[in-house]
C-alpha cells in the first residue's frame, strides 16, 4: 500500500495535530496537490525548473580517493550542493512554489533555521514573482547573518522570531501563524519532511528527485543497485529523498545519521529517532525529543540544519519497521569528515552531509570490502567555513 | 452532574449567558492564579480555562505564549499544576476548563492524563491541536470519567464538519471568532453572528466564542447570540503588564478588568 494513507499515516505516525483553524487550509492543499501530482503539465514544468534553472540532474560523483582511503569498495556521492543555491532544499521549494502559482497564492511563507531553506524560498519567489516572507529565530540571525542579508537582497522580508527558545522550531510556530491568518492568499512552504499531513507527503515527493536521479546514475554507471545508502537526518528530507525510490529494493541497507552533538549521554544533541519517544509536534505524531511533560527539549549540534527536536514521521515509520536504520554522530566526528573530505576529494561538505560521511568511515571496517556506496551530500560547506575555523581555532587543531 | 453542564443549565434557566475568562497557570505564580481565579469568581465569572504552559503552542497568538514561555522558564511541571488544581477546589466549585496540548495529554498516557485531572478536579478540556478527526478516543475516555472533551470550531470549517464537531465535543463548542490565532483585535468580523445562528441550528449544546473578545461593546454584541463568551489574551495582556505590582494589585486590576467586561452581559 503507498503511504501514507488517507489520513496522512505512515503506519502510527503523521496524522494532523493542528487547531481546528488550520484544517480547511490543509484539507485544501491536500486536494490541490494530488490534482498537480497526477497532472502531466504539472510534473513537466517542475521537470524543466529542475533541469533548467536548478541545474539538474545533479551528479553522481564516484570519490575514488575517499573510497580508498576507507578501503570498502565504492563510495558514490550525490552531489546536492551542486544544486543552484548549494543544497537540496530548492527541490522542494521550486515544487512548492509552482503549486503556490496552480492555486493561485501570491505570497509564500517559510521558516528557516540555518537560512539555506530561507534562501531556497526566497529564490523560487523571486523567480515567479511572488511575495515571501521568512520566519528566522533571532538567535539564528545573528549565527547565519550573510543567509539573512542574501534572503534580503533577493527581495524577501525576513521577520525576526522572538518568542520561545528564538530558533528553527520558534520559527514554525511563527509560519503556522502567520498562514493560519493569511491562508487565502499564502502558502506556507514547509522545509523539511515534517508537519501536518499533507507536507511529509509533498516534502518527500519533491525531494524523491535526489534517489530517482541516483537510481538511475548508478544502473549507468555499476549496472546494479548499492549496497548501502547514507544521509544525515535532521528534518529528514534529503534522506528520505535518497531512500525512498529504494523502499521495494530490500536488499538495500539504508543508514540515516543523525547528530550525536557533544554525545548522546550529555543530552546536547539533536538525535530524535535515536535518543527520542514518540509524541507530537509541529503537528505530526513522530519520534520527538520532549521532557517528561511533554514539553520540547533544547537541541544541539554543530550543524544548524540538524538542529530540530523532532523528525519526519515517515522515518520513524521505516525506523519502527526496521526498513532503515538510524545512528548518531558527533560534533567532533562531523569536523573531522568535514576535513577529510576536503583534503581528499577537494569537496567541502556541509556539516550536514559531514555527519554521514562520518559514519561511512565509522563502519567502513565492518563492510565487505565491495560495497557499492552513495552516500547523499546534501549541500556545500561554504556556509560552514567560518564556524569550522572558529572551532578549530578554539580546538588549536588548525593544519 | 458535571459542574460545566450544570452551570449551563443553571444559566439556561436565569436566561443568563456564561462569562468564561482565560489565565494561564502559574501566571506570574500559582498563589497568584488562585487568587485572580477567585476574584473572577467573585465577579461573577462563569467558566475558568486555565491554560497548561506548553513549549510550542501553535493555536495560542504571541502574548499567550510569552505567557506559558514566563511560566516554563520557572520550570513548574504539569503536576504542580494540578497540586494547585486539587487545593483550589477546596476553595471554590467554579468549573475548571484546562486549554492542554496534545503533546502533554500523549506524554502522560490519555488515561493516565484523565485520571489525575479529574481527581485533581478539573471538569473538561480544550485539547487546541487536536482536531475532531483524532478526538474520538479522547471524548470517549472523557466521558467515562464525566469530563467534558471541548472542541474548536473555525469559520473556515465546511459545514458537514461542523455538524461532525457539534456531535464529538461535549460540555460546549468553542467557536472561534477570528480566522487565526488568540489575542485581543479591534473589531470582530462581520459574518461571525450569522456564522454562530448557523451552527445554533445543528445543535442543542452551549456554544461559545472567543478568540479576539477584549472589550464590553464586543461581548455585548455577541451575547445576543452566543451562549458564553471567552476571553483570553486581554486578560494576560493585562497580568504581564502589571505582574511586578504587589499580588493584590495584580488580582484587583484584572477583576475590574473582567468586571467590566461582564457588564456587558447585562
Amino acid at each position: 500500500m503507498e503511504l501514507p494513507d488517507e489520513s496522512g499515516r505512515f503506519g502510527k505516525f503523521g496524522g494532523r495535530y493542528v487547531p481546528e483553524t488550520l484544517m480547511f487550509a490543509l484539507e485544501q492543499l491536500t486536494q490541490e496537490y494530488e490534482a498537480a501530482r497526477a497532472d502531466p503539465v504539472f510534473q513537466e514544468e517542475l521537470a524543466y525548473y529542475l533541469r533548467d534553472y536548478a541545474g539538474r540532474p545533479t551528479p553522481l560523483y564516484f570519490a575514488e580517493r575517499l573510497s580508498k582511503e576507507l578501503g570498502c569498495g565504492k563510495i558514490y556521492l550525490k552531489r546536492e550542493d551542486l544544486a543552484h543555491t548549494g543544497a537540496h532544499k530548492i527541490n522542494n521549494t521550486l515544487g512548492q512554489a509552482l503549486l503556490a502559482v496552480r492555486m493561485g497564492k501570491t505570497r509564500l511563507i517559510a521558516e528557516t533555521g540555518a537560512g539555506q531553506h530561507g534562501v531556497a524560498t526566497a529564490v523560487a519567489a523571486s523567480m515567479f514573482g511572488l511575495e515571501c516572507e521568512v520566519y528566522m529565530g533571532e538567535e539564528d540571525m545573528r549565527r547565519q547573518a550573510l543567509n539573512v542579508f542574501r534572503m534580503r537582497l533577493l527581495g524577501t522580508k525576513v521577520t525576526p522570531v522572538t518568542s520561545g527558545s528564538k530558533t528553527l522550531k520558534d520559527a514554525t510556530n511563527e509560519a503556522l501563524r502567520d498562514w493560519m491568518a493569511s491562508v487565502e492568499y499564502t502558502h506556507y512552504i514547509i522545509g523539511s519532511v515534517v508537519g501536518p499531513h499533507p507536507y511529509p507527503l509533498i516534502v518527500r515527493d519533491f525531494q524523491a528527485v535526489i534517489g530517482k536521479e541516483s537510481r538511475e546514475q548508478i544502473m549507468e554507471k555499476e549496472g546494479q543497485l548499492p549496497d548501502l545508502l547514507l544521509a544525515c537526518v535532521g528534518g529528514g528530507s534529503n534522506s528520505i529523498g535518497l531512500f525512498y525510490p529504494f523502499i521495494p529494493d530490500e536488499a538495500v541497507r539504508m543508514i540515516g545519521v543523525e547528530a550525536a552533538g557533544l554525545g548522546l549521554e550529555s543530552g546536547k544533541h539533536a538525535a530524535s529517532l535515536v535518543a527520542g519517544r514518540p509524541g507530537v509536534l509541529h503537528g505530526s505524531y513522530s519520534f520527538v525529543l520532549q521532557d517528561e511533560d511533554g514539553q520540547t527539549l533544547p537541541v544541539h549540534s554543530v550543524s544548524a540544519g540538524l538542529d530540530y527536536p523532532g523528525v519526519g514521521p515517515e522515518h520513524s515509520y521505516l525506523k519502527e519497521t526496521g526498513r532503515a536504520e538510524y545512528v548518531a554522530v558527533t560534533d567532533d566526528e562531523a569536523l573531522e569528515s568535514f576535513q577529510m573530505l576536503s583534503k581528499l576529494e577537494g569537496i567541502l561538505p556541509a556539516l550536514e552531509p559531514a555527519h554521514a560521511i562520518a559514519y561511512m568511515a565509522k563502519i567502513a571496517p565492518q563492510l565487505p570490502p565491495d560495497t557499492l556506496t552513495i552516500i547523499c551530500l546534501s549541500g556545500r560547506g561554504d556556509k560552514d567555513v567560518q564556524e569550522v575555523a572558529r572551532i578549530l581555532e578554539e580546538k588549536g587543531t588548525t593544519h | 452532574m458535571n459542574r460545566i453542564d450544570a452551570k449551563f443549565a443553571q444559566a439556561q434557566e436565569a436566561g443568563q449567558k456564561a462569562f468564561i475568562p482565560f489565565i494561564t497557570a502559574g501566571d506570574p505564580d500559582l498563589p497568584t492564579t488562585g487568587e485572580i481565579i477567585l476574584e473572577f469568581e467573585r465577579r461573577g465569572a462563569s467558566i475558568i480555562e486555565l491554560g497548561i504552559p506548553y513549549s510550542d503552542p501553535i493555536a495560542d497568538g504571541p502574548v499567550i505564549q510569552a505567557s506559558y514561555t514566563r511560566v516554563l522558564e520557572r520550570k513548574i511541571p504539569v503536576k504542580e499544576i494540578l497540586e494547585f488544581v486539587s487545593g483550589l477546589r477546596e476553595r471554590t466549585e467554579i468549573p475548571l476548563v484546562s486549554m492542554v496540548s496534545y503533546s502533554i495529554v500523549h506524554k502522560f498516557g490519555l488515561e493516565q492524563y484523565l485520571g489525575q485531572a479529574k481527581e485533581a478536579g478539573l471538569d473538561g478540556f480544550i485539547v487546541p491541536d487536536l482536531p475532531v478527526d483524532e478526538a474520538a478516543a479522547l471524548s470517549t475516555s472523557a466521558e467515562a470519567q464525566g469530563l467534558k472533551n471541548i472542541l474548536l470550531c473555525a469559520p473556515s470549517t465546511p459545514p458537514q464538519r461542523r455538524r461532525l464537531i457539534a456531535q464529538v465535543s461535549t460540555g460546549f463548542i468553542y467557536y472561534v471568532s477570528v480566522m487565526g490565532i488568540t489575542g485581543a483585535r479591534d473589531k470582530l468580523p462581520e459574518d461571525v453572528q450569522e456564522h454562530l445562528l448557523e451552527l445554533k441550528s445543528l445543535t442543542d449544546k452551549p456554544i461559545c466564542i472567543g478568540f479576539g473578545v477584549s472589550r464590553a461593546e464586543q461581548v455585548r454584541m455577541l451575547a445576543r447570540v452566543a451562549d458564553g463568551i471567552i476571553v483570553g489574551s486581554a486578560i494576560v495582556n493585562l497580568i504581564a503588564q502589571n505582574a511586578r505590582r504587589p499580588r493584590e494589585e495584580v488580582v484587583r486590576i484584572t477583576g475590574e478588568f473582567v468586571g467590566d467586561l461582564i457588564t456587558g452581559l447585562k
